[in-house]
């Protein structure tokens, strides 16, 4: 534990990074998931062609996906930028189809006796459909912050720096200690950042803690492999 | 676009077509390396995940697995691997990462799609005389293809991605132009190489897109429609 | 015949679904059982075909204990058609009709054969043929299951509440094909329902089931009908609802038949033979 105890600052300012990047990119995949799951859901037409796009985007490598989106968009592959921008369209990719999901999930019965109560489409969204399509929806976003947080490692390859760069420090100066630092920080990372979601979720959704029979179609969406 | 012109210029060159890094041959490793650990994956985890679907057994176990296999970065555990290994077993070290990885999806898709057959189904089929065997090839096996092919599917682009980070362990494989020219600024090469990444990847998930329809079983297609 | 000899079933975690129940069920004929959730007549006839086993005592056919038979051909032989129909949703109509008979290695040929015969039997258009269940309407969906349960011509039938899921309509209309069948086929049907007028409507005999499976009365339909055991069997039957307490007013029109409450329930025809008690009820419902 030598390494890790010399290099505790080290390990704690790249954890610092990590996070940041991460939380960025979820946070982006969320704004910009919500209304693209929301048309999906909407519009049979709009549905296939964006899972379809988006299924096409998490089906190419990261590695490759770095290099082409600074291609294609016309921005420096070398930057932070870059690494997000790949790790947003990943959790889009993962949380169009949960929020579409989720909100198919949500018993047609209730819609109608909000929508008869007088509810205007919009307020109904907010204050009904995408409450009620919460657990789906955060089922969704555990999974993605868990595969973004291990993801971002892969940065480390383009230049950006974060928990990865001890993957590849590690390798080059042969310190299996560096490495392993490296892998316990992103699993401890990511398992603290499920822990917060959960709760979050417990906080947002109060109603949910009776019904514990959501499981099943909460495990749907998490059935997707991060890439 | 020029960036693209450059790449496809450089594949286009004759000296990427020989040697040993010629493109056919990282192609070969790439393909190599994929589908013999899928396979070694394969023979491990179906077989377990289809005992945890038929007997319910172990179904905790297999949720935390593939749930906490979700947090580990592949890179990480690759180049951890590689360093317990020797460096002198790095193709040892990446392939049993890529086993590893693969797992927990095939072991997912083989439960879960045990898992999803109605129950009535398989109490039916019992109570009109199949055997065990019997209940298992022709309704638990053949009903729970679909889900399953998927986890090879979700397995099989997990490794496909993994190998192309593995080329900075000097694995080969077609990350290899891109890990080369990053460091070089050989930006043709690197765009070239994650062109031909992406394209494999995509092929791959379009076979087993069409593999995964057409396992659906015509009557259960039925409902969809 | 089948005979239930002090059978006891306590399923693991400990719940006696049932306790030393002896019954003779009678070879070709319609057994009944009839009892609310719990009273344990789905274990009472899943013990027949031994998809369940008993703690205790056995269960005979013909004299020969099933628990000495090889589980796989015993329920080869004996047909079961089950509530939602249990279809093997991959098969075609065909194919699961023809499903025992392939297991039993009939050829594909002659077992397509015979299943087609079979559609035939149960009222079914040929037409259904390479369709697949869920193409099918739930009626048609029971009538290809008791085509299933026929298949391999067994002698006795088990059904387990086959017309539960299904809408009232269709379900007086399987209710009609399933004694117009026993009067072709002659089986010995074993049938399980909660819904008293069916018992009534379809069996030869009646055995009313209460908790554990305690049988509280078993008998013809008229049997019960005229002397209920006591006042569970009275209230299960309607008898205290005036449901079943029918008396023949003179009207204006003619003669008709009023319940307790004196709601006219049906007309009396002078031609009408002495009424068959499995249709006195059900025919008037």
């Amino acid at each position: 534990m030598t390494w890790i105890g010399a290099n505790l600052g080290l390990i704690l300012d790249l954890t610092a990074v990590h996070l940041w990047q991460s939380v960025v990119a979820l946070v982006l995949g969320v704004i910009l998931s919500v209304p693209l799951g929301r048309l999906a859901w909407r519009y049979r037409l709009v549905r296939g062609p964006l899972i379809l796009l988006t299924g096409l985007l998490y089906t190419i490598p990261s590695l490759a996906l770095l290099i082409l989106l600074p291609a294609v968009l016309g921005y420096s592959a070398i930057s932070e930028t870059n690494l997000v921008v790949a790790l947003t369209v990943y959790a889009v990719a993962i949380l169009v189809r949960a929020v579409a999901d989720g909100l198919d999930s949500v018993d047609d019965d209730v819609r109608r006796a909000a929508t008869a109560m007088g509810y205007g489409s919009a307020r109904r969204f907010w204050t009904v459909e995408l409450p009620l399509a919460g657990p789906v929806i955060l089922a969704g976003v555990r999974v993605t912050a868990m595969s973004t947080i291990a993801l971002a490692t892969v940065g480390t390859l383009i230049g950006v720096t974060n928990l990865g760069y001890l993957f590849t420090n590690g390798l080059d100066r042969r310190l299996i200690e560096e490495v392993f630092a490296g892998v316990a920080a992103v699993v401890v990372l990511a398992v603290l950042v499920d822990a917060l979601l959960v709760l979050a979720g417990r906080l947002l959704m109060p109603w949910q803690r009776a019904a514990t029979g959501r499981g099943r179609a909460a495990r749907t969406p998490a059935e997707e492999v991060s890439a | 676009m020029n960036f693209f012109a450059d790449a496809i210029r450089w594949l286009a060159d004759p000296e990427q077509w020989t040697g040993s890094y010629a493109l056919p041959v990282l192609l070969g490793q790439h393909l190599l390396y994929t589908v013999v650990s899928v396979l070694i994956a394969v023979v491990i985890a179906v077989p377990t995940g289809w005992l945890i679907g038929h007997t319910g057994r172990g179904r905790e176990i297999a949720v935390a697995v593939s749930g906490a296999a979700r947090a580990v970065p592949s890179f990480g555990l690759l180049i951890l691997l590689v360093l317990l290994f020797g460096v002198l077993q790095v193709p040892a070290a990446a392939l049993v990462t890529f086993v590893l990885l693969a797992i927990p999806s095939l072991l997912a898709g083989a439960y879960s799609g045990i898992e999803a057959i109605d129950r009535r189904v398989l109490d039916a089929a019992r109570a009109v005389g199949m055997t065990p065997w019997q209940v298992f090839w022709k309704v638990e096996f053949r009903l729970g293809l679909p889900l399953l092919i998927g986890g090879l599917r979700a397995a099989t682009l997990q490794v496909i991605a993994t190998v192309t980070i593995a080329a900075y362990v000097n694995l080969g494989g077609l990350g290899w132009p891109i890990i080369q020219g990053i460091p070089l600024r050989r930006f043709d090469e690197v765009l070239a190489g994650a062109i031909l990444v992406a394209v494999l990847a995509l092929v791959v998930d379009l076979l087993f897109a069409v593999a995964q329809r057409a396992a659906v079983p015509a009557g259960v297609r039925a409902v969809a429609t | 015949m089948i005979e239930f000899r002090s059978v006891s079933k306590t399923f693991p975690g400990g719940a006696r679904a049932v306790e030393e129940f002896s019954l003779v069920i009678p070879a070709r004929r319609i057994t009944v059982l009839v009892g609310s959730s719990g009273s344990g007549k789905t274990t009472l006839l899943r013990m027949i075909n031994r998809m369940v086993e008993p703690t205790s005592g056995t269960v005979e056919i013909d004299g020969a204990s099933v628990l000495e038979r090889d589980p796989v051909t015993l329920r080869r032989s004996i047909g079961y058609v089950m509530q939602n129909s249990g279809l093997m949703p991959h098969f075609t109509v065909l194919d699961n009709v023809a499903t025992v008979l392939r297991l039993n290695g009939t050829s594909r040929r002659d077992a397509h054969a015979r299943a087609r015969e079979l559609l035939g039997t149960v009222g079914l258009d040929q037409s259904l043929a390479e369709r697949y269940p869920s193409q099918l309407s739930g009626g048609q969906q029971q009538r290809v299951g008791v085509a299933r349960g026929l298949a391999a011509d067994p002698n006795i039938l088990l059904m387990d509440e086959p017309f539960g899921a299904v809408d009232p309509i269709v379900r007086t209309e399987l209710q009609r094909e399933l004694l117009r069948l026993q009067r072709e086929l002659d089986k010995t049907v074993v049938f399980v329902t909660h819904d008293i007028d069916e018992a009534f409507l379809l069996g030869d005999r009646i055995v009313i089931l209460g908790a554990g499976a305690r049988i509280v009365q078993e008998g013809t339909p008229e049997e019960i009908l005229t002397a209920p055991a006591n006042d569970f069997v009275a209230a299960f039957i309607g008898a205290d609802r005036g449901k079943r307490a029918l008396r023949v007013e003179q009207r204006a029109h003619g003669t008709v038949v009023v319940d307790a409450d004196g709601r006219v329930q049906g007309t009396l025809s002078p031609e009408s033979a002495p009424a068959s008690p499995g249709t006195t009820a059900g025919g008037m419902d």
